[in-house]
């Protein structure tokens, strides 16, 4: 089966720095695909190049077969978005967005009815369709959009950052009308996202991506075994001085802190622990908790970025503007 | 098909969204009743025109700014989207640049041609002597002259991205076209300076006014030029605007 999504050396620097950074992937038909990476990671711009938004500094990439540069026309008619950033026209009501949508994409107008209620239908907005946008919450917008991006029934579905600033309820909706496309349709789909829940839960494959490139590539599943063995999470009055001592008498070379904790990744945590807790007690430590875990998406993301996406403030504060300025419209 | 049917959609997206903005259209009687009641009443005795009222000369002149203002004014649509985030959808759907600008110049051109025909109507009402079937005359004539200038605020609007930037070039350009338009005084005749009859014939909308006058006023109006050469001359200035609207659409990237 040939890929849905080709890319090759695909590249877009702005003057020396390169956003996208010689990027080879390839998503194979009817699969979520997710790109995780923290903010600034490149998600956008590459889903900018791959919707022929923008064009690439160097290499090339094929959309359902098309070429993004050459036949950039073919490749629209092909994929639907949902834009990182709102996109609605808020004076027009839902129905008139979704309508103005299916006439752009030539949808036939003997569909369009047909279309738009059982689009409607699916992001549970039946009830709204002819209340104006503005009238609209943050949530019921997106809902909007993630609907507005199916109506002419695209090959490829992109959806950037899709549940960024909406509540827990909302998000879960969001995730559930995602899978739910999946399996009753054959469509493929795009994600990207900083969330790990997020692209844990969606995904069947997952790249994650920083300063432009992809670290790593899997099913989330298997990144979590490529982490093998256990999680020991340490909380004690002195995580530091502990991380030293671990280092020192038992060896252990994979630890980090985070936030108030301490992060070990070891082989054999069960036969571990005790004797984290006894060098602890001999150095005069207090140890207030310590818990055995398995492995998560976001130790994966922080084995092979280096870095966490929690400690990203900035990406809240994106999460809460993006709040505001969906309330404000 | 495709294209046509592309231009249509962003068409009625533009007349639907003016004619929602009541406040907008009841607020645009208020310049043409200054222009044509006080104004006229205060200038009518300083501005003596051979054959015709000052009122009656200002009309047509009255009409043509409307339509310079209100087609500068609609290019704050392109700045809404780009703000709000529209304009991605817009342009990232499988219609050509060109298709997007016609639309969106089309619409935004209905919506001024509205404004034009409003401000018609209500020199009537005050007693404008004029014959009011000259509207069917005007409205070709009006379409005309609002595609280039709704063009201009088209083309502008795509190269800035805030709305302040936006109001202040087009005050620059608005009251210099509509100054040397003749819309206010003639600007032909041995009293003008030699300078303001060079500028004025640079002022596309000179020739709109002029013509507009022919339409309305009749014999009672001495062109400046033959209705067809102003006609000639308008439309090439449309196309030009035209060309260069898709041009700096094409290079619009959100
Ligand atoms: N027009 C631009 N000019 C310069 N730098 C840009 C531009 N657009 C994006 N960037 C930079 O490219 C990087 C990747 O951005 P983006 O793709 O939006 O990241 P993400 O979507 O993963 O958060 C960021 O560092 C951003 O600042
Ligand atoms: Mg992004």
């Amino acid at each position: 089966m040939s890929p849905v999504i080709n890319t090759s050396q695909l590249t877009k620097a702005y003057n020396a720095f390169k956003a996208v950074d010689d990027l080879n992937i390839s998503v194979d038909k009817g699969e979520i695909f997710g790109l995780l990476g923290p903010n600034g990671a490149g998600k956008t711009t590459t889903v900018s190049m791959l919707c022929t938004i923008l064009k690439p500094t160097s290499g090339s990439a094929t959309v359902d077969g098309h070429d993004i540069v050459k036949e950039s026309s073919k490749v629209r008619k092909s994929i639907g978005i949902v834009f990182q950033d709102p996109s609605v026209d808020d004076r027009l009501t839902g129905r008139e967005n979704l309508l103005m949508h299916a006439n752009l994409y030539s949808v036939p107008v003997s569909m369009q009815r047909d279309r738009i209620a059982k689009v409607l239908k699916l992001v549970e907005l039946e009830d709204r369709a002819d209340d104006l946008l503005r009238t609209y919450s943050g949530g019921m917008r997106r809902r909007l959009e993630i609907g507005r991006g199916l109506i002419h029934q695209p090959k490829v579905l992109f959806l950037d950052e899709p549940t960024v600033g909406l509540d827990p309820q909302t998000r879960d909706h969001i995730w559930r009308y995602i899978k739910d496309l999946k399996e009753a349709n054959e469509i493929t789909v795009v994600l990207t996202t900083h969330y790990m829940d997020e692209a844990d839960r969606l995904s069947d494959r997952i790249a994650i991506m920083d300063h432009g490139k992809i670290d790593v590539l899997d099913t989330p599943q298997r990144l979590k075994e490529t982490l093998e063995g256990d999680v020991v999470d340490i909380k004690s009055n002195d995580n530091k001085v502990l991380q030293e001592l671990l280092a020192t008498w038992l060896g252990f070379v994979n630890q980090r802190i985070e936030k108030d904790s301490l992060k070990v990744t070891v082989p054999n945590g069960k036969t571990v622990m005790p004797r984290i807790v006894e060098l602890a007690n001999q150095n005069n430590l207090y140890i207030e908790s310590i818990v055995l875990r398995e492995p998560n998406l976001e130790d994966v993301f922080l084995h092979y970025t280096g870095g966490s996406i929690r400690d990203d403030t900035t990406k809240e504060l994106h999460g809460l503007s993006a709040i505001h300025r969906r309330a404000i419209r | 098909m495709t294209e046509l049917r592309g231009i249509y959609t962003l068409w009625l997206r533009e007349v639907k969204r003016f004619i929602r903005d009541r406040v907008r259209v009841i607020i645009s009687f208020v310049q043409p009743l200054l222009w044509l009641v006080v104004f006229a009443a205060g200038f009518s005795a300083r501005i003596a025109i051979p054959g015709i009222d000052y009122q009656q000369f200002l009309f047509p002149g009255i009409i043509g700014q409307t339509l310079l203002f209100t087609a500068m004014f609609m290019g704050i649509s392109v700045i809404w989207d780009k703000e709000f985030g529209f304009m991605k959808e817009i342009l990232v759907a499988p219609v050509s640049r060109f298709s997007i600008f016609m639309g969106k110049m089309l619409g935004d051109s209905t919506a001024a041609l509205l404004q034009g025909v409003i401000v018609f109507v209500f020199g009537f009402l005050i007693g404008i002597p004029f014959n009011p079937l000259t509207l069917l005359a005007a409205l070709p004539l009006m379409l005309l002259i609002t595609v280039g200038l709704v063009s201009i605020g088209l083309i502008i609007a795509s190269f800035i991205g805030s709305l302040e930037n936006f109001g202040a070039i087009q005050t620059f350009i608005n009251l210099p076209l509509f100054f040397l338009s003749g819309a206010l005084f003639p600007t032909t005749g041995d009293s003008i300076p030699g300078w303001m009859q060079f500028a004025s014939k640079l002022d596309p909308l000179a020739y709109g006014v002029d013509a507009l006058r022919t339409v309305i006023l009749g014999p009672a109006w001495t062109p400046n030029n033959p209705l067809y050469v102003n006609l000639a001359i308008i439309a090439i200035f449309d196309l030009v605007m035209i060309g260069i609207g898709t041009w700096a659409f094409s290079r619009m990237k959100k």
